[in-house]
């Protein structure tokens, strides 16, 4: 059943990979974007912890887990540029 | 116990699944730059938070547990506000004139605009563009 389940996630999150790739594709203002990159990150680290379970290891978990923090670290360094022009001041 | 303990795992992936789903589809539908701020934020803490909550538990029923999923919903737990303000900074910054908003209620000017000498430049680029007619709040 779990297999059945996780056949299902695989879609739904794959499916919101796509959506939120085509707000990064279309959409109308920077904002838009920085905000389809941020949720492009959280749907990788959910599709990651997935496939985790599916292939019954604990080996993508660090990768799930950098993934994170690096989609973190590059939305506020985007919206920073964006606010001031300048990352590290 | 191991129906049980398998219907809870799946039923954990596909609360995660179709709230992740959701976000993304309300990323795409919805009409204004706030609303959409709106829709991801979910996707962040429950969706992915579920996902995790499964993987957890199925570590610990089926093989040997292990808790470090938990440091995955700690930080993104931690870190979706933080994103979440400076996405909302970013549209109130690039969607309003500075002179259309209303005074703050204790500095001189909104932090948003606050960059001292650059304000000047902000302000004016953001002149340039015509203003809009996005309303702060």
């Amino acid at each position: 059943m779990i297999t059945y389940a996780l056949y299902f996630a695989f879609t739904a999150v794959g499916l919101s990979l796509l959506l939120a790739m085509w707000r990064l594709l279309i959409g109308p203002d920077v904002g838009d974007r920085v905000l389809a990159l941020d949720t492009l990150a959280i749907n990788a680290v959910a599709l990651i912890v997935l496939y985790g379970i599916y292939a019954q290891t604990q080996t993508y978990f660090e990768a799930a887990l950098l993934i994170a923090m690096l989609g973190f670290v590059s939305t506020v360094a985007y919206a920073r540029f964006v606010l001031r022009r300048d990352v590290i001041e | 116990m191991s129906a049980a303990a398998e219907i809870f795992v799946s039923a954990l992936i596909v609360i995660g699944a179709v709230f992740t789903l959701v976000g993304s589809w309300g990323l795409v539908k919805l009409d204004a730059p706030m609303s959409r701020l709106h829709a991801p934020t979910k996707a962040g803490t429950l969706g992915v938070g579920s996902v995790l909550m499964a993987s957890m538990c199925y570590a610990f029923i089926w093989r040997d547990g292990s808790a470090h999923e938990l440091l995955i919903t700690a930080f993104l737990f931690v870190t979706a506000p933080v994103s979440a303000m400076l996405i909302a900074k970013v549209a109130i910054f690039r969607r309003t004139n500075v002179q259309e908003l209303p005074p703050p209620p204790t500095d001189t000017t909104w932090a948003t605009h606050d960059t001292g000498e650059r304000a000047i430049k902000s302000s004016s680029a953001s002149e340039n563009r015509g203003g809009n007619t996005a309303t702060p709040g």
